[in-house]
């Protein structure tokens, strides 16, 4: 007999449903029926480790990938990956990717017409440290228009990935800068019904992470499922 | 101190540039894993019934020995130095994804009873705000499966049939296994 301790449930409201009309891509995406609630056994408690180093070296710096280091605002982005318990979630793997300062992705889909930047190919990845830390150096990444709407741009964002402990902690999400115009018209943002969630997902400022005469820092902190009080929540 | 969780958000059309690691296709280690090596492909479709050239499936399953490569499996079967257990890859244009794997052996479930050997499968991708979780049974693996308290749990015989690859013809061992996100055909998916 194997006991799980399974992670708790999802709240109401923090994530995004998968229909969200606003946002255009869902309405032929999205699943009609009801997902088939599963409890949780050994398969969704494990997940793949990072500590082995397959996922191979880290890619903490984005500026110095190229001949010469590229153009735009330089930033620090750090934080810890945490439970909902706030214990911290060390060496797992956090992938990142975004566009350039001027609003681009290194990517053949990508039809903006803003330029590419011979220095800057926008993908990073690290394990957290035993604390659950991470930390970025990049360049500010530019806002740029998608088809959803008329007239509609992205916020300044950066696209994070995490694994957490287990396969049930997945998470894919997006980091948001504080102040950002774009925000209120996001449909992607606003997705998230809960307002405390939404705000969780903008990083920020914080002059102590900030590096003088360098780099401007940002805090983002990203907070995965945490377990259950009891093996057999109900 | 209890905090909000990070709220999911779509990966986008362009996740290629921090997720790209063709490696992952292939579980096996280029063969070194143990165990019998098998095919699984597939297409990812939208409620059109048109292949989602924009997404990105991610497994997760027990080496051959039905042991998970993770301190938390208290098993005593071995590990396999050579196989992690997780895979990635991307659609193609007509939304087609394959993996290079080996059969899973079968994992304990709650209480006494084994599962019915499967792969645990996210999917990821444009237009979907949080990624889909189902999972993958093999179609010729009946006894098993008819013993296996959720697919059993299942009421919908349809909806069941979509967790069940199917083996077509090649070598090694290969299995159909498409994923359907709306409509007709909709892949039964879990709220985990
Ligand atoms: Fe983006």
């Amino acid at each position: 007999m194997v006991d799980v301790r399974p992670y708790r449930r999802e709240h109401p409201g923090n994530h995004p449903p998968y229909l969200y009309p606003d946002y255009a891509s869902t309405v032929k995406r999205a699943p009609v029926r009801r997902p088939i609630r599963l409890d949780h056994t050994l398969t969704e408690t494990t997940g793949p480790v990072f500590a082995g180093g397959w996922a191979g070296p880290s890619l903490a710096d984005l500026t110095r990938v190229g001949a010469g280091e590229p153009i735009g605002e330089r930033i620090i982005v750090a934080g810890r990956v945490l439970d909902e318990d706030g214990r911290p979630v060390p060496d797992t793997l956090l992938e990142l990717w975004q566009a350039n300062s001027a609003g681009r992705y290194l990517h053949d889909a990508d039809r903006h017409d803003a330029p590419l930047d011979p220095n800057f190919t926008g993908k990073g990845h690290v394990l957290t440290d035993a604390e659950g830390r991470y930390r970025f150096l990049t360049v500010k990444p530019g806002a740029y228009p998608w088809r959803n709407t008329h007239n509609a741009w992205r916020p300044q964002h950066l696209h994070f990935s995490v694994f957490g402990p287990a396969f049930a902690t997945r998470l894919v999400t997006q980091v948001y800068f504080p102040g950002d115009p774009l925000l209120p018209l996001d449909p992607i943002f606003n997705s998230t019904a809960d307002e405390t969630a939404r705000r969780r997902l903008v990083s920020v400022y914080d002059p102590d992470l900030s590096e003088a005469e360098y780099a401007l820092g940002y805090r983002f902190d990203l907070v995965l499922r945490g377990r259950g009080a009891t093996p057999m929540e109900k | 101190m209890k905090l909000v969780p990070t709220a999911s958000q779509t990966v986008g059309p362009f996740f290629h540039v921090g997720l790209a690691r063709p490696e992952l296709a292939d579980l096996t280690q280029g063969g070194k894993a143990l165990g019998e090596r098998i095919i699984i492909e597939g297409q990812v479709r939208d409620g059109d019934g048109v292949g989602i050239p924009d997404a990105m499936l991610e497994l997760w399953q027990a080496n051959a020995a039905g042991k998970y490569r993770h301190p938390e499996d208290p098993q005593e079967k071995s590990v396999d130095a050579n196989f992690v257990g997780f895979g990635r890859a991307f659609t193609d244009r007509e939304g087609r994804y394959r993996f290079t794997t080996v059969r899973p052996g079968a994992v304990p479930g709650r209480g006494n009873a084994l599962q019915a050997p499967h792969i645990a499968m996210t999917i990821f991708a444009r237009g979907l705000l949080k990624h889909l979780t189902t999972r993958l049974y093999f179609a010729d693996l009946a006894q098993a499966n008819d013993a296996d308290p959720l697919l059993s749990g299942i009421e919908d015989a349809a909806a069941r049939r979509t967790l069940l690859a199917q083996p077509v013809n090649g070598a090694p061992a290969t299995y159909r296994f498409d994923v359907v996100l709306q409509g007709e055909g909709e892949t039964a998916f879990f709220d985990i």
